[in-house]
């Protein structure tokens, strides 16, 4: 075949490229994100959530989805959580009033919010926060 | 079937035209579910405003109503707000009786009635004309009778505004926040690219407690309440005179009502 | 079949490269819109509407507009069209993706697009335009390239494509009919309320875009050896002639209504258009152009001689394409915002970067012309 060894370099310039991030950092891991609960609110609340964590961590997007449909456009601003209690359904008011940043600030300055944490490791993007207001204080 | 440039493309715009697939199945489906959440809270209402001129204040320079609707809601403070500034966005906001009512105002009607300064806001409409164009109901009427925003679903194509006979709504033409005086944290703000408009304040009215604006007044100028209750205050006080809605000919059948 | 569009003379080259740039210009002058918001643009919280809308109004009636050679050729059999309709098609398809584009840079969130597919809403109009909108691009996108490979193989086209075309005819009217319907059912915008909103846009519609198409088989016969023949381009021009005759018959109509009832709500956006209301008048020098290029252009029409003499054909042509872009393209968007609900007039006028991302745009819709009328030239220069 001719031009093989330029293709064949080719091909292993392009395997080399694109599996770049698997062989890149091998070795090393990144830290997993560590979740800051220890504002007031989330102490008081024996760091439990609206939902058990577990269930949370996989299908906060649907609850969320859930909620902004039920509060929005139903005008039902009340959940019945699984367990019996009943939260007004906010997410600044009721989901920010714990998770939010930690009494220690984060990096540069900038309160890591709970959610960034989370989000900014796993590079999942949110567009919450354009109108969504995250509390600027955390909460004393 | 053989590899071919044309059959590629046949393929694709096959595989394209699944995408009508989805409004089609959406459609028959009947938008189950997600639209109006789990339960749908109310029974059928209208909730309606009623404006009493008499005690308003607005002429002699009181502004609490909109001070207090655009604190507690966020909305950002652009431009001259005696002049039209071309990219204002206000929920409430006030107009001379003359400019309001123009259909009424005659040239021997009093000069203090012509100039005489109101509160006007969205109508919350019966028949409203800006839920029945937005192609992705991002606008729509609850069953209280509240004409509400889904900010999260409008596409900000503007027909809601066009569709307005009142001029009632507000684009966002830039990013809102930076013209926000003091961010009220309990409520959301918008994004730039989305229409906006007074909400009755849904989220208030939802938990049992008056607009900012009714209770702000403290001329008692401002009554809201349900139109379908009989026996409401409201109700009561439309039977006893005569009061003004805006453009009632636009056949949007709107719930602000003006008591001269 | 496509692969004829990458070859061509130096001019075609250059000529695409120049499109290509002011699509660049264009793409620039977008990216700084999704950035800052429509802000850059002239609108206004009264006259939220501007030159986009009135650009994909004005576009949607000459991709309608294909219907007046294909209704002849297809259903009456005039056979003077027979090498007319596939260029008068391939217009339509350009036309249209311009109209869909104007529709995205208009919108204030784009990236929220798809949730016109995700949440149908059959009470909207604008939901069925864009319904018909893109049915229309794929009628006449498949009949067309397939009418292509047809005269390409020396073969009579198969019966589906036909059907497409024969489907494409009444369709071709309900897209600018709908389009239409987008502005005439709004209740407080009174100079669109009126029921002959469609009927004037349809015919507006058909001069405009046979003025158009006119034009184009100039252009072909001068840069390419493909010539319609000249009684095609004569039937042609008489179906301008009525067309540009019952619009502006139409707008006279307007004109009576009016101001022989003298109801104010009728005449206040006349008036801010041809002369000026409460002191705004910005738009007046405009109009009254589009109204003598109208009238001058309709005249030079209906004269036979200057009709058949392609010199002044060209520029009646010209004429009102011009005067209806300025109408359909802009005053008839603006001045149903005036005034607005408290009587009150703001002006509208586009910024330079709204018009660089329309020309942007324009210069995208020319593009696909070019592309696709190469593809016919190049199959019908083969067979000559």
């Amino acid at each position: 075949m001719p031009d093989a060894p330029k293709l064949i370099v080719g091909l292993v310039l392009f395997a080399a490229l694109v599996t770049l991030p698997f062989w890149f950092d091998a070795g090393k891991s990144a830290a997993a994100p560590a979740l800051d609960l220890s504002t007031a609110q989330a102490q008081a609340l024996k760091k439990s959530c609206v939902e058990p964590t577990p269930w949370m961590r996989a299908n906060h997007p649907v609850l969320l989805n859930q909620w902004r449909n039920q509060a929005v456009r139903g005008g039902n601003r009340v959940y019945t959580a699984t367990d019996g209690q009943q939260y007004p359904i906010s997410l600044q008011n009721t989901c920010l009033k714990c998770h939010t940043g930690g009494p220690n600030g984060g990096q540069n300055g900038r309160q890591q919010q709970f959610c960034d944490t989370c989000h900014g490791y796993t590079a999942v993007q949110l567009d919450c926060w354009g109108c969504h207001v995250q509390s600027k204080e955390a909460s004393r | 079937m053989a590899t071919t440039r044309r059959n590629l493309l046949k393929l694709g715009g096959l595989a394209g035209l699944g995408l009508v697939l989805l409004p089609v199945g959406t459609l028959l489906a009947g938008e189950a579910a997600g639209a109006t959440g789990a339960s749908a809270k109310g029974d059928r209402k209208q909730w309606a405003m009623l404006i009493d001129l008499n005690k308003c204040q607005a002429s002699a320079g009181c502004r609490d109503c909109i001070g207090a609707c655009h604190a507690a809601h966020n909305v950002p403070d652009i431009g001259d707000p005696l002049a039209d500034s071309k990219e204002e966005v206000k929920w409430i906001w006030t107009e001379t009786f003359a400019e309001t009512f123009g259909d009424q105002a005659d040239e021997y009607m009093a000069d203090e009635l012509k100039q005489k300064l109101l509160p006007v806001m969205c109508n919350h409409c019966t028949h409203p004309a800006c839920v029945r164009v937005c192609p992705t109901e991002a606008t729509y009427k609850r069953p209280d009778g509240i004409v509400a925003m889904d900010y999260h679903r409008c596409i900000g194509c503007r027909y809601c505004m066009a569709a307005c006979p009142h001029g009632a709504r507000s684009f966002n033409f830039r990013d809102p926040r930076p013209s926000i005086r003091e961010v009220n944290p309990a409520f959301p703000t918008r994004e730039r690219g989305v229409v906006e408009k007074c909400n009755f304040c849904a989220e208030r009215v939802d938990v049992g407690m008056l607009p900012a604006c009714v209770t702000a007044c403290k001329y008692g100028a401002l009554a809201f309440g349900d139109l379908t209750d009989t026996n409401s205050a409201i109700r009561k006080a439309l039977r006893e005179g005569y009061a003004l809605r805006r453009k009632p000919d636009s056949g949007t059948d709107p719930n602000v009502y003006y008591r001269v | 079949m496509l692969e004829r569009a990458f070859s061509g003379s130096g001019r075609y080259r250059a000529w695409v490269l120049f499109l290509l740039a002011l699509i660049g210009v264009g793409a620039v002058a977008y990216s700084v819109q999704l950035n800052r918001g429509l802000t850059v643009t002239g609108l206004s919280r009264d006259v939220s509407w501007g030159l986009y809308v009135g650009q994909l109004t004005f576009l949607v009636g000459v991709a309608a507009s294909a219907v007046m050679v294909v209704l002849p050729y297809y259903f009456h059999d005039v056979k003077a069209f027979g090498r007319l309709v596939i260029f008068g098609e391939f217009l339509a398809v350009a036309a249209v993706i311009m109209c869909l584009l104007f529709v995205v840079v208009d919108l204030g969130k784009p990236m929220r697009l798809f949730n016109v597919l995700l949440h149908p809403t059959p009470h909207s109009v604008l939901f069925w335009d864009m319904v018909v909108l893109n049915g229309y691009l794929l009628l006449n996108l498949v009949s067309g390239y397939h009418l292509l490979e047809a005269e390409l193989k020396a073969v009579a086209p198969p019966r589906w494509v036909k059907n497409l075309v024969y489907i494409s005819v009444p369709w071709a009217v309900s897209i600018h009919t709908v389009t239409a319907f987008l502005y005439a059912g709004l209740p407080g915008r009174h100079y669109w309320l009126t029921a002959l909103l469609a009927v004037r846009f349809l015919a507006s519609a058909f001069a405009a875009g046979p003025a158009f198409l006119i034009g184009l088989t100039f252009v072909l016969r001068k840069f390419t050896r493909v010539d319609v023949g000249r009684e095609a381009v004569q039937k042609l021009s008489v179906i301008m002639t009525y067309a540009m005759l019952i619009s502006i018959f139409f707008v006279g109509l307007e004109f009576f209504t009016a101001f022989y009832s003298q109801v104010p709500t009728h005449m206040h956006a006349l008036q801010y258009l041809f002369a000026g209301l409460e002191g705004h008048s910005k738009l007046v020098p405009l109009m009254w152009t589009c109204a003598v290029l109208g009238v001058g252009g309709a005249v030079l029409l209906v004269n036979p001689k200057t009709r058949a003499q392609e010199s002044t054909l060209i520029f009646a042509c010209v004429a009102v394409f011009v005067s209806l872009w300025i109408d359909k393209g802009l005053g008839l968007i603006v001045a149903g915002f005036v005034p607005n609900a408290f009587g009150r007039v703001t002006d509208y006028s586009p910024t330079g970067l709204e018009a660089l991302v329309t020309m942007g745009v324009w210069a995208v819709g020319l593009l696909v012309l070019t592309v696709l009328c190469k593809l016919a030239v190049s199959v019908r220069e083969e067979g000559l």
